[in-house]
């Protein structure tokens, strides 16, 4: 399938990037399926960017499912929830996939839970307007959002709240919902879009109210034409466009995806909005739909359990504390062949020590590569083939900006724009003399002296 | 099994025990030429149809040339890098690649101790001094070669070519350059084509070059925009001078006789000594093309390649320089 966009000034692409093979295979038949409720989880109280939360609950409280566990005053940050009805014990430290350490707080289950298909229903089922919501002002729609702590459901988990908060020097003029999902494995975006489309779009018509967006574009890459399918079917009559968006990694980049859809660049150190668009996660928008109309807090995601080292790759709705342990064990455990595993998808995943971290807010997956995945060759020097130039994203030269880093020099790094760089990977992806190129990038930027 | 001690069975019945860390990405490209090694072998793999047209026209000299020069490059690679109490890497096969460009930027008439030190100093000076593998300033063939033509002037100067003793019929003549500018004769255009005619081994046979490098090109392992760089700036540099009536050289005799072909796909494109960004490959490929064009126009030798390609990669650092790309979205705010 070809990029199809209708009366949008974009051509659908970006320049450069890569085609990795995108094994969405593994998963991508499989319907959401319901995570068994567990005995225990742990809700980290800092899943998000910004101020990390304050325990509100003491020490064997009884909660209720989407009782708010923590919160912060600070703007930009955003409450915390029990996904499951018991009580709270102390709260401990947990180590999440990112390698943060954050406070957590434990909630073990006690008495009735809403589970399996009822909680389905609940979360995506009923009826989703998509007309009369003038009642809804824009106020109560950021308030609602931030009340339900909704954050990116991409992966960045970026408090919608602070994008929905209008901003009088910077008009909105385009709500961009991100259907992409370029990582490869990953399907949980993919099935919400199949499963469940009416709730995405009543949540981007809420967002869009709360912005003052004229304009909603719905951009799915081509290689998902049974979800531009279904969303086509769903928007029917709505005013939401749909635009499919060629397959290609990071298209689900906001760097990549708007010039992509609207031809507009977003300026480096910038965000979409100095251009006038906001980019919403599909997931986010389910989220935003059900935190305005039935008030319900963000407390489970979909979470795709997939890859070669996994018994049965699964697509499943889970609470957010739940460890990935039980996850993968709901899905018949690792295969012996099982090499590592990554809190999101190959590209820019976290890789696991421990598989008894809490799901967060960004997990959008959990992909088990075998050894056969994995890179096993040995680094060699560096050719200046420039190949990793011709895949940049943002047209940097990776290899001059990794070696200056690998040899400390920060002058030459900043010539080479090193804080430009995004992270995505493409350049070690594809560099033939295996040479950590992102890595070396991002240790650089971690050391960049500030000027 | 009952022999298993009870960290072994732990091992056996928690996968766990398997699973390693490593930052993303955790994917690296399988597909073309993804290894270094992929990169020489597809040189190679594009150096066959010069091989072989050199093979056809010269016979055994090629061949004699060519295991000399390999031989000696695989050797002083192995060697040089030992006292540099390194190890050495003979399976990238880079040592191979430059024999083999050097073997064919020589003269089929060059005696074999010609061949002997020009892969020595390829490796030696061109290549290790430097660092080894991708330090290199300048292409190690070239090196080697121009340390050769200054040092054994008659063994590779125009008349090296000619050799009335020789029982091959294209080899008997003055390379078609050198006729052109001692006796004002030009060579048919078919012939340069195919390469019945005299020259470096690997220079004669246009086709072959066009066919290898246009492999090279696809599998994107030779940059297009040098080989176009150097190709076009020759052309119109030729083109002016003939319609200025200046010599007896049409512009397509330029760019099918002498090294320029060869020299456009296969020494021009090395990456070590090239430019990275796309910007810089054309500068550093129509530089090239200009100098081609000043040598053979206004210098006695009737050839410009090597020296051309040579000056080119000297300015290889400072293009980098110039060409830094912006990147999408505009360099970075300073911060205060």
């Amino acid at each position: 399938m070809a990029a199809t966009l209708k009366d949008l000034p974009g051509t659908g692409s970006f320049a450069r990037g890569i085609h990795p093979e995108d094994r969405k295979i593994f998963a991508a038949d499989a319907a959401i399926e319901v995570a068994p409720t567990p005995r225990d989880v742990i809700v980290p109280l800092h899943q998000h960017t910004g101020a990390p939360c304050e325990v509100v609950v003491k020490n064997r409280q009884s909660v209720s499912m989407g009782e708010v566990l923590g919160e912060a005053e600070a703007f930009v940050s955003a409450p915390v929830h029990t996904p499951i009805a018991g009580k709270v014990a102390r709260t401990g430290v947990v180590t999440l996939p990112n390698g943060r350490h954050v406070a957590a707080v434990p909630v073990r289950s006690d008495g009735d839970q809403l589970e399996g298909q009822d909680l389905f229903e609940d979360m995506f089922g009923g009826d989703w307007p998509v007309t009369d919501l003038d009642g809804h002002s824009a106020d109560q729609i950021v308030d609602a959002v931030r009340r339900a702590g909704i954050v990116g459901m991409g992966g960045a988990a970026f408090p919608t709240h602070v994008k929905l908060t209008p901003n009088k020097d910077k008009p909105i003029d385009v709500l961009l919902i991100n259907g992409s999902e370029c990582e490869p494995y990953l399907t949980a975006d993919y099935r919400l879009m199949m499963e469940a489309p009416a709730p995405i779009i009543t949540g981007a018509l809420l967002a869009a109210r709360a912005i003052g967006a004229e304009r909603i574009v719905i951009a799915i890459e081509d290689n998902k034409p049974r979800a531009i399918g279904a969303m086509e079917q769903a928007v029917a009559g709505t005013g939401v466009e749909i635009a499919g968006v060629t397959t290609r990694y990071p298209m689900g980049g906001e760097r990549q995806l708007i010039p992509a859809v609207l031809d507009r660049e977003v300026p480096t150190g910038g965000l979409p909005l100095d251009v006038g668009v906001v980019v919403l996660n599909v997931g986010t928008c389910a989220a935003v739909a059900r935190a305005v109309l039935r008030g319900k807090a963000l407390t489970h995601r979909i979470v795709t359990v997939s890859g070669s080292g996994i018994e049965y790759p699964k697509n499943l709705l889970a609470p957010i504390g739940i460890s990935y342990q039980e996850l993968i064990d709901h899905c018949g455990g690792l295969r012996s062949s099982a090499a590592r595993v990554l809190s999101g998808g190959p590209m820019m995943g976290f890789s696991l020590g421990e598989l008894d971290a809490p799901v967060t807010k960004g997990t959008s997956g959990i992909t088990v590569l075998t050894q056969d995945d994995l890179i096993d060759q040995e680094e060699t020097p560096c050719v200046r083939c420039g190949r990793c130039v011709d895949v940049c994203p943002l047209n940097l030269v990776p290899t001059k900006i990794a070696l200056a880093a690998r040899h400390r020099d920060w002058d030459l790094a900043r010539q080479y724009h090193i804080t430009a760089c995004m992270e995505c990977g493409c350049c070690a992806y594809a560099c033939p003399a295996q040479i950590p190129l992102v890595q070396l990038v991002r240790m650089g930027k971690a050391l960049l002296p500030r000027p | 099994m009952a022999e298993d001690t009870p960290r072994e069975a732990e091992a056996q019945a928690s996968p766990e025990a398997h699973i390693n860390v490593a930052p993303s990405p955790h994917l690296a490209s399988t597909s073309g030429a993804c290894t270094t090694r992929w990169m020489m072998l597809d040189v190679l793999i594009a150096l066959v149809p010069l091989i072989v047209a050199a093979l056809v026209v010269f016979r055994l000299y090629a061949v004699k040339q060519l295991a000399i020069c390999v031989v000696t490059c695989v050797v002083a690679e192995a060697l040089f890098t030992r006292w540099r109490g390194r190890h050495a890497n003979l399976n990238d096969l880079s040592a191979v690649v430059t024999g083999v460009i050097l073997a064919l930027s020589l003269p089929w008439s060059a005696p074999w101790y010609v061949g002997l030190i020009a892969g020595t100093v390829a490796i030696g000076l061109g290549k290790i001094v430097f660092g080894g593998l991708g330090q290199n300033l300048f292409n190690p063939a070239m090196v080697g070669r121009a340390f050769v033509l200054v040092c054994f002037p008659v063994a590779l100067g125009a008349t090296a070519y000619q050799s009335d003793t020789s029982a091959l019929d294209a080899v008997t003549a003055a390379t078609p350059l050198t006729r052109a500018v001692q006796d004002g004769e030009s060579a048919s255009l078919w012939s340069l084509f195919l390469g019945n005619v005299n020259g470096s081994l690997g220079e004669t046979s246009a086709l072959a070059c066009l066919a290898g490098g246009i492999f090279l090109c696809l599998r994107r392992t030779a940059s297009w925009e040098i080989a176009a760089g150097t190709i076009l700036s020759t052309a119109v540099v030729a083109l002016i001078a003939q319609l200025l009536g200046d010599g007896v050289l049409s512009m397509l005799h330029h760019i099918l006789a002498g090294a320029l072909l060869f020299g456009a796909f296969f020494i021009a494109t090395d990456p070590v000594s090239s430019p990275l960004t796309p910007t810089g490959k054309w500068i550093f490929g129509v530089g090239i093309g200009l100098f081609v064009m000043l040598m053979r126009l206004f210098s006695g030798y009737p050839e410009g390649v090597m020296f051309a390609v040579l000056l080119m990669n000297a300015t290889t650092p400072l293009i980098n320089r110039w060409t830094i790309p912006r990147p999408v979205g505009g360099p970075a705010p300073v911060q205060v």
